[in-house]
């Protein structure tokens, strides 16, 4: 097991000498300025009740294209295929910088997100942008190398010039109780990132219960994620409205409890402009408008981008044309 | 954190205003599947019929207080003709039926009540005022639902009184609130309908509109002539019917008050009677519990139809050790809760049914004030015209205040904070009513403790307000008695005697 050196003070008897992982061990974390958090428990079935309801909220006409345009802001536009080349990014980066090239009022979206082998292509296309480059270092997305392999990749990334980093949790020794094991590799990651922005991927869909996604939450936040992340898209169970509405609850947890922020990344299956209007229905009524912003919001999407700016169209025409009305990257 | 944070991705959000204001449109459901008379009679022996009084009134929209349609005006004399007809449907038609004829008029208006949801779904919330939300979600589906499994009891009753013989009341006479007009309904005349009884029914006085289109439904599902009999009126109908000396069984759905004059009229000539009253009920919260679900549970138990709701969970008792955080929680949560048209999707809190319903919620919330709670409202804005008023909290509430003891009935809630489990059944027990209440924890074992220890007719665990045709509802205490629903709503509806003498006749 590695070792990496713990702040003091950051989590209760952290023992970093224990070597086998211990179920029993007190999952108690303290936030970086000392906090003892306390992790609420959740009902599943009055959960789903409540995230279902964000989905019957009509927007306002007036409000939409507003929406539509907070939406495409918030996106990481994603390309993560063993058959990624330059040039696929390349195109990724022309459509991330400018989503519909008629309309110029459209805003670019957050970032474009990419294996690290295409972190210097991407940087490349956007240089001179706003567009950041994402990057999901650390062996995405099943985490299964050593903490010293995944800390060079994250490094070579950033040195590659990305200023995101996705990286996932080892869900093993999560799920085997390790708690402390998991804070520690999230914090050394987090230092590996230097400048760059950490983004913690709890995949969601394989963590079992709502409890352990509100417990891993908190303590992905506590061990210095900037952003918490549903989940890597690779697995069945991706991003659904109860994990999103588990995860805020535990970032408005996390921000009464420390006083400090976090944002929420939502990724996989998110295709339609109705469901993002979803999310950000659930964001709004959850954390406040102060969190419907690219600083504190994402969605992780490839395909959505397009359908959002079918939906502006249609504002301006009355009708939904398709997709041959738009480039497909 | 935040410092490190946000300059990382400031760049990327340049072109975007940072404050995105999250409005929702009005997405009204539209009317023009209803369609209300100018005026109606009264619904006996299957006919629509002018009352022999001459009198009426007007319903109106609580909403927009705009006049429906002029509802007639049942004197002693219209519910004696209405009685008589349930008698004549009761010895001719309803009674000598076998119970799977029955059911195929059960199942009949259990299908068109699902066939034609949408336009009950609207009226009621045109005539009652509830969230359309509301209406198209709970009060229809579980009307329909209601029908559905009284339809499944009416040939099989040999089975719900193994070896008794079962013979119905006869002429059951209803009488019906305002909060869930249909529904109620539903409650009511189904059981009444499966175990063989003709009903003589009498809504609300300002909630009679889908009382009157189920008796169109009825004409249309051609449900025999005098097996259902609508009486519309005020309380003078409801004492003639309560008085009328043909009727064999009473059931009422009210207020307490009016609960007990029924009782003593009752008393006078031994007609069996079930009551089902008003609450205080409370909704326990330790500091053990799914908190954010609890939010939403005790959201919901208050403000769900307008706290016009007798299980409400109006009094909130929160472990003293969180309250402050709850409290804070409750507070922003109801922030975002939209208080208006209740013919919006959107809408969460509709209008109060009545101007009177509306002066007494004031009255009490004054009494609230002056007796030194602190009161909480968000500042949503209310529609010019109707009945409304804006969801409250209180807090700093003492057990002896009259807002944790009276029945508001209305978007009110009251919080009280307790320490230890035994504290917090003493002071939910601390009521004249004993209708419902709710416990939110994780740990199953409190949960039992509690349930064992409350006197309330239901007691929800980290849930309220679920409904199911099969569980039956009802109170202790003031809050009435006798129950609805299950196989123990069954058996205020059906006389049973030993089966000896039957199976001697039929023997040796």
């Amino acid at each position: 097991m590695v070792t990496p050196s713990p702040r003091p003070g950051r989590l209760d008897e952290v023992s970093t000498e224990v070597a086998t992982p211990s179920a029993s061990s007190v999952f108690a974390p303290r936030s970086r300025s000392g906090v003892a958090l306390r992790v609420t428990p959740v009902d599943e079935v009055g959960l789903e009740a409540r995230a279902k309801t964000f989905t019957t909220r009509s927007i306002k006409t007036t409000s939409k294209r507003a929406a539509i345009h907070l939406a495409i802001s918030c996106i990481d536009l994603t390309t993560l295929e063993g058959m990624d080349t330059p040039g696929k990014v390349a195109a990724l980066c022309r459509k991330a910088v400018r989503p519909d090239p008629t309309d110029a009022a459209i805003p670019p979206v957050a970032a474009v997100c990419v294996y690290p082998q295409m972190v210097p292509v991407a940087v490349k296309y956007t240089a001179g942008t706003p567009v950041g480059v994402a990057s999901v270092a650390g062996a995405f997305p099943s985490g299964q190398s050593s903490l010293s392999v995944r800390i060079a990749d994250i490094e070579q990334a950033v040195a590659d010039g990305a200023s995101e980093i996705d990286i996932v949790i080892s869900r093993g020794a999560f799920l085997s109780g390790d708690y402390h094991y998991v804070f520690n590799e999230i914090e050394a990651q987090k230092a590996a990132c230097g400048r760059a922005h950490l983004k913690v991927i709890l995949e969601t869909g394989e963590l079992g219960s709502f409890d352990q996604i509100r417990k891993a939450s908190m303590l992905a936040m506590a061990a210095g994620a900037d952003f918490i992340k549903t989940s890597t898209g690779k697995v069945a169970n991706n991003s659904s409205m109860p994990v999103a509405l588990c995860m805020a609850e535990a970032i408005r947890d996390y921000a009464e409890q420390t006083g400090e922020v976090v944002g929420l990344k939502v990724a996989g299956g998110i295709r339609t402009a109705k469901q993002a209007w979803h999310y950000l229905v659930l964001i709004g009524e959850t954390l406040g408008a102060d969190w419907l912003t690219p600083n504190r919001f994402r969605i992780g999407a490839s395909s959505l981008l397009n359908d959002l700016l079918l939906q502006l169209q249609k504002l301006d025409t009355g009708r939904y044309s398709g997709p041959n009305y738009v480039s497909v990257d | 954190m935040a410092d490190e944070i946000e300059p990382t991705v400031e760049s990327s959000s340049l072109s975007f205003s940072p404050k995105f204001n999250l409005d929702y449109a009005p997405a009204l459901e539209s009317t023009s599947i209803v369609s209300i008379d100018p005026e109606y009679g009264l619904f006996i022996g299957g006919q629509f019929v002018e009352p022999q009084s001459g009198e009426s009134f007007t319903t109106v929209s609580p909403s927009t207080e705009e006049p429906l349609a002029r509802i007639a005006a049942a004197s002693a004399l219209d519910v004696d003709r209405a009685v008589k007809a349930a008698r004549r449907a009761h010895t001719k038609v309803w009674g000598p039926m076998s119970g799977r004829d029955r059911a195929k008029y059960l199942f009949r208006i259990a299908r068109q009540l699902q066939e034609r949801a949408r336009e009950f779904a609207v009226l009621e919330t045109i005539d009652g005022g509830k969230p359309i939300r509301e209406s198209r979600d709970v009060d229809v589906p579980l009307a329909a639902a209601h029908f559905f499994y009284h339809a499944g009891w009416a040939d099989k009753l040999e089975y719900a009184f193994p070896g008794r013989r079962i013979a119905p009341r006869g002429v059951v006479g209803q009488i019906i609130p305002w909060n869930f007009p249909l529904l109620m309904l539903a409650w009511k005349v189904a059981p009444a309908l499966a175990t063989g009884n003709t009903v003589v029914l009498k809504p609300a006085e300002t909630t009679p509109l889908t009382a009157l289109l189920f008796a169109k439904l009825l004409q249309d599902i051609e449900l025999p002539p005098g097996v259902v009999n609508i009486v519309t009126g005020a309380g003078a109908t409801g004492s003639a019917l309560v008085e009328h000396g043909d009727v064999d069984k009473l059931a009422f759905t009210g207020s307490t008050s009016v609960g007990k004059q029924i009782q003593r009229s009752a008393a006078a000539r031994r007609v069996p009677l079930t009551l089902e009253l008003g609450g205080k009920a409370a909704h326990i919260v330790f500091e053990d519990a799914a908190l954010d679900q609890a939010v939403e549970g005790v959201i919901n138990g208050i403000y769900f139809n307008q706290g016009h709701v007798c299980c409400a969970g109006s009094r909130l008792l929160v472990q003293e050790s969180i309250a402050d955080s709850f409290v804070d929680r409750l507070k922003q949560r109801l922030s975002t809760v939209r208080v208006g048209d209740p013919l919006d999707k959107n809408t969460d809190v509709g209008a109060i049914n009545s101007a009177e319903q509306l002066g007494r919620i004031t009255e009490l919330v004054a009494a609230g004030i002056s007796e030194g709670a602190d009161c909480y409202q968000p500042q949503c804005s209310l529609p010019d015209r109707g009945y409304w008023f804006r969801p409250t909290i209180f807090t700093n509430v003492q057990q002896s205040h009259r807002i944790a003891r009276e029945e508001i009935f209305g978007p009110v809630l009251s919080v009280l904070t307790f320490r230890t489990p035994e504290e917090a059944v003493a002071k939910a027990n601390d009521t004249q009513y004993g209708l419902s209440a709710g416990i939110w924890t994780e740990k199953g074992s409190k949960i039992l403790w509690m349930a064992d220890h409350l006197d309330a007719g239901v007691v929800w665990a980290n849930t309220f307000n679920q409904f199911d045709p099969a569980s039956p509802f009802g109170g202790y205490k003031e809050s009435g008695f006798g129950r609805e629903g299950g196989l123990q709503g069954l058996s205020p509806y059906v006389s049973l005697s030993s089966n000896e003498l039957s199976s001697s006749t039929g023997g040796s």
